[in-house]
C-alpha cells in the first residue's frame, strides 16, 4: 500500500493522469444509470434493485450483436436503446404496475427477485465467462505512461450527448413536462388529464434505455460477465443516497467522483477494494449527514 | 400457553425426534430445514415486527463461521500457518479438543456477530425504510469481498475445517440435534419475547417510529438489541454450518447473499410476516418445494427461484399467516366490536 502511494505521489505523479481519465470513464457509467434511478424513484418511488442487471444486459445485448451480426458496439447503440425501451416498458407492465402502490420494501423485492431472474437467464445464455468486446479502435499512448483508448473517448463523448438530449427531453417536450408534473404531483397530474400511468410506463421504459446505453459502454471499456449487475446496482444506489434525491446534477457529479475514488482505492488498497470503496463512500456519507441532524435536533436530554 | 399450542409443540417435538429415525438419509436435509427456520426467524425481528427490512443478515451467518473456525483452529495451531497450507496440515484433535474447541467456537461466534451488530447498528440504524435494505445490502456483499482479501483467514480459496471424530452416521445426527435445539431455542425465546415489553415497543417502531421516540421509547436501543439477538443466533447457526459442511468459503458459503441471504426474506413472506409462525411455515413449505424441484429443473433453478419471489410479491404479499387472519379473523382473537363498528360507519357517513 505504501509502495502504491509513493509510486503515485513521489516517483511518477504523471499516473494520477491515468487514474483520473480512468475514473471519469467509469463514472460516465455510474452517473448514467444513477441518473436512470433518480428518475424512476423521484417520478414513481420504486427503487429498482434490477438497475445494475439492466446495465449487464445491454451491454451483452451489444455483445450479442457484435458476435452474430457483426456490429460494431458504437453502432449498435441506437438498437439496444429500443430493445431497451421495449424491455422496460414490458417489465413495467408486468410487474412495476403492480407494486407501485404498496409500501417501499415491496418493490425494492420484486425488483431483487427480477435481478435474480435477469442473472440467471444471462447465465444460462451467454454462460459465467468474464466477456469483453474489441472495439478495433486505435490506442493512444502518452508520457509512456499513459494509455487512452479512442473507445473510451467516443463512449464518453456519446454519453455526454446522450445526457444532453434527455436534458432537453426532459425541459422541452411534452412528455417530458408531463414526467415532470407527475413527480411533482401524481393526483394533480390526473386531474389535469396526464395520462400517468403512460406516464410511468415511459419513464422506466427511459431508464431501463438510458441503463442500456451505459451497459454498451460498459462492454467496450470494462467487463461483461451476468453476475457483475448487483455491483452496479449497490453503485448507483449509492450514489443516489449520498447525492440526494431530486438533485440530478449531483447525481451525476456524484457519479463522476464514485468513479475516481473507485479507482483510486484499486490503485492503492486493490481491486477487490472498489465495491468497499462505494459502500464506504455511502456510510461515511450517511455518518456525516447524521452528526448534522444530532445537532439539530432539539430532544432534551 | 394455550392446550392447542401445547399439542402442537409437542407434535413438531415428536415429528423432529421421529424424522431422522425414519429417514436417515435425509438427516443433513433436515437440518437445514432448522437452519432455514432460525434464519427466518431472526430475520423476522426486524423485517417483520420492527419494519426494518434487512437485506444483509446473512452478513453475521459469515463473520460467526469465519470467527468460529479461527477460534477451533487457533486453540492448537497458528491460523496464518494452516490456511497456507492450503490443507496440507490436517488437524488431529482428541474428541475432548475437538468438542471443547467446537462449542467455544460457537458462544465465540455468536457473540462476535452480536458486538459487530451493536457496532454497525450505530451507522446503519440511521436509515430507514429502503435505504436500510440497500445499505445492509452492501454491508452484506462488501463483507464478503473484503473477507476473500485476508490471507490470513484463506483468503477466496478457503479453510477446511477440523474434521469431526465419529462416523458419518453419528455426525449427521450431531448436526441435527445441534440445529434443531438452536432453531427450537430461537422459537421459544421470540415467543417469550414478542408477548413482553419489547415486543410492544418493536411494533410501535414499525407503526411509527417518531411517534414511539416522541412517546419515549428509545428507539436506537431497542433497535440495537433486536438485531443483537437476530445477530448472535445467526453468528451460532452460522458456526453449526460450517462446521456442518467442512469447508469454508467466502462467496459461496460464507455470505451467500443471491442464496440464504435472499431465501431467508422469501421464506419470512412466503408464510407472512409479523407473526411467529409465519417464518416457520414460510422456511418448511419453501424447504419442501426447492427439495423437491430443484434436481428437476437443472440449471434453473434460480430463474425459478426468481420468479417465485416476483409471483409472491405481486400476487401475495400477506403471506400464509397473513391470509389467514384476512379470513378467519376469529381464531387470531381479532374481534369487531359491534358499537364501535356501528359509531365509526355513522363517522364515514356523516364525512
Amino acid at each position: 500500500m505504501i509502495d502504491n502511494l509513493n509510486l503515485l505521489f513521489v516517483y511518477a505523479p504523471i499516473m494520477n493522469i491515468q487514474v483520473i481519465l480512468d475514473g471519469i470513464f467509469v463514472g460516465a457509467v455510474f452517473a448514467l444509470s444513477a441518473y436512470g434511478l433518480a428518475l424512476v424513484w423521484g417520478v414513481m418511488n420504486v427503487k429498482n434493485l434490477a438497475q445494475g442487471d439492466f446495465v449487464i444486459m445491454g451491454g451483452f445485448i451489444a455483445l450479442g450483436l457484435h458476435e452474430y451480426l457483426g456490429i460494431h458496439p458504437i453502432i449498435s447503440i441506437p438498437i439496444v436503446l429500443i430493445l431497451m425501451f421495449a424491455y422496460g416498458w414490458a417489465v413495467y407492465k408486468l410487474i412495476i404496475k403492480r407494486v407501485i402502490d404498496n409500501d417501499m420494501f415491496v418493490s425494492l423485492l420484486a425488483t431483487f427477485g427480477l435481478s435474480l431472474l435477469m442473472q440467471q437467464v444471462m447465465n444460462l445464455i451467454y454462460g459465467p465467462e468474464v466477456r469483453i468486446i474489441d472495439p478495433e479502435l486505435p490506442i493512444y499512448e502518452f508520457f509512456d505512461f499513459i494509455t487512452v483508448p479512442m473507445a473510451k473517448i467516443i463512449s464518453l463523448i456519446l454519453a455526454a450527448i446522450f445526457a444532453l438530449i434527455i436534458t432537453i427531453f426532459m425541459k422541452k417536450s411534452r412528455m417530458g413536462q408531463a414526467i415532470r408534473a407527475t413527480a411533482q404531483d401524481a393526483r394533480a397530474a390526473r386531474v389535469l388529464g396526464i395520462n400517468t400511468d403512460n406516464v410511468y410506463a415511459f419513464t422506466f421504459a427511459l431508464n431501463a434505455a438510458i441503463c442500456g446505453v451505459a451497459g454498451v459502454m460498459v462492454s467496450i471499456i470494462w467487463v461483461l460477465q451476468p453476475f457483475y449487475g448487483i455491483t452496479y446496482s449497490l453503485r448507483t444506489f449509492a450514489i443516489v443516497t449520498a447525492a440526494g434525491l431530486g438533485n440530478l446534477p449531483a447525481v451525476i457529479g456524484t457519479g463522476f467522483v464514485l468513479g475516481l475514488i473507485e479507482k483510486y482505492t484499486s490503485i492503492i488498497l486493490g481491486v477487490e477494494y472498489e465495491i468497499a470503496a462505494a459502500v464506504v463512500m455511502l456510510l461515511v456519507v450517511l455518518m456525516w449527514r447524521q452528526i448534522q441532524m444530532r445537532k439539530n435536533r432539539q430532544a432534551v436530554r | 400457553m394455550s392446550r392447542n399450542t401445547l399439542i402442537l409443540y409437542i407434535i413438531i417435538l415428536a415429528a423432529s425426534i421421529l424424522g431422522p429415525i425414519l429417514l436417515p438419509a435425509y438427516t443433513q436435509q433436515m437440518a437445514i430445514l432448522w437452519v432455514m427456520i432460525l434464519m427466518a426467524s431472526t430475520w423476522d425481528i426486524l423485517g417483520g415486527q420492527m419494519g426494518y427490512n434487512s437485506l444483509g443478515n446473512i452478513t453475521f451467518f459469515g463473520v460467526g463461521m469465519y470467527l468460529s473456525a479461527i477460534i477451533q483452529i487457533s486453540m492448537f495451531y497458528d491460523v496464518g500457518e494452516y490456511t497456507s497450507a492450503f490443507g496440507a496440515i490436517k488437524p488431529e484433535f482428541t474428541d475432548s479438543q475437538y468438542f471443547t474447541g467446537f462449542f467455544l467456537g460457537i458462544i465465540g461466534a455468536g457473540l462476535g456477530s452480536m458486538i459487530l451488530s451493536l457496532l454497525l447498528g450505530f451507522i446503519v440504524f440511521g436509515l430507514r425504510g429502503p435505504y436500510f435494505a440497500i445499505g445492509t445490502l452492501g454491508v452484506a456483499i462488501t463483507a464478503g469481498q473484503i473477507t476473500g482479501t485476508i490471507d490470513y483467514i484463506g483468503g477466496g480459496s478457503g479453510i477446511s475445517m477440523p474434521f469431526f471424530p465419529g462416523d458419518i452416521y453419528f455426525r449427521s445426527i450431531f448436526f441435527y440435534i445441534l440445529c434443531f435445539l438452536l432453531a427450537a431455542s430461537v422459537h421459544l425465546i421470540l415467543r417469550w419475547l414478542y408477548s413482553t415489553q419489547f415486543g410492544l415497543a418493536i411494533n410501535a417502531i414499525r407503526d411509527d417510529e417518531d411517534k414511539a421516540e416522541a412517546m419515549g421509547i428509545p428507539t436506537l436501543r431497542y433497535k440495537q438489541f433486536g438485531w443483537a439477538i437476530a445477530a448472535f443466533f445467526m453468528g451460532c447457526i452460522g458456526a453449526v454450518f460450517g462446521n456442518m459442511v467442512g469447508f469454508i468459503e467466502p462467496i459461496e458459503v460464507a455470505f451467500p447473499t443471491p442464496t440464504f441471504g435472499i431465501f431467508m426474506v422469501a421464506m419470512a413472506l412466503l408464510g407472512g410476516k409479523g407473526t411467529l409462525w409465519g417464518p416457520v411455515i414460510g422456511a418448511v413449505l419453501f424447504h419442501l418445494v426447492k427439495e423437491t424441484t430443484w434436481t428437476y429443473l437443472l440449471g434453473w433453478q434460480y430463474v425459478a427461484l426468481g420468479l417465485i419471489i416476483i409471483l409472491n410479491i405481486v400476487f401475495f404479499q400477506q403471506g400464509i399467516m397473513g391470509w389467514l387472519q384476512t379470513k378467519f379473523p376469529e381464531k387470531f382473537g381479532i374481534f369487531i366490536d359491534d358499537k364501535t363498528h356501528e359509531e365509526s360507519r355513522v363517522a364515514m357517513d356523516d364525512k
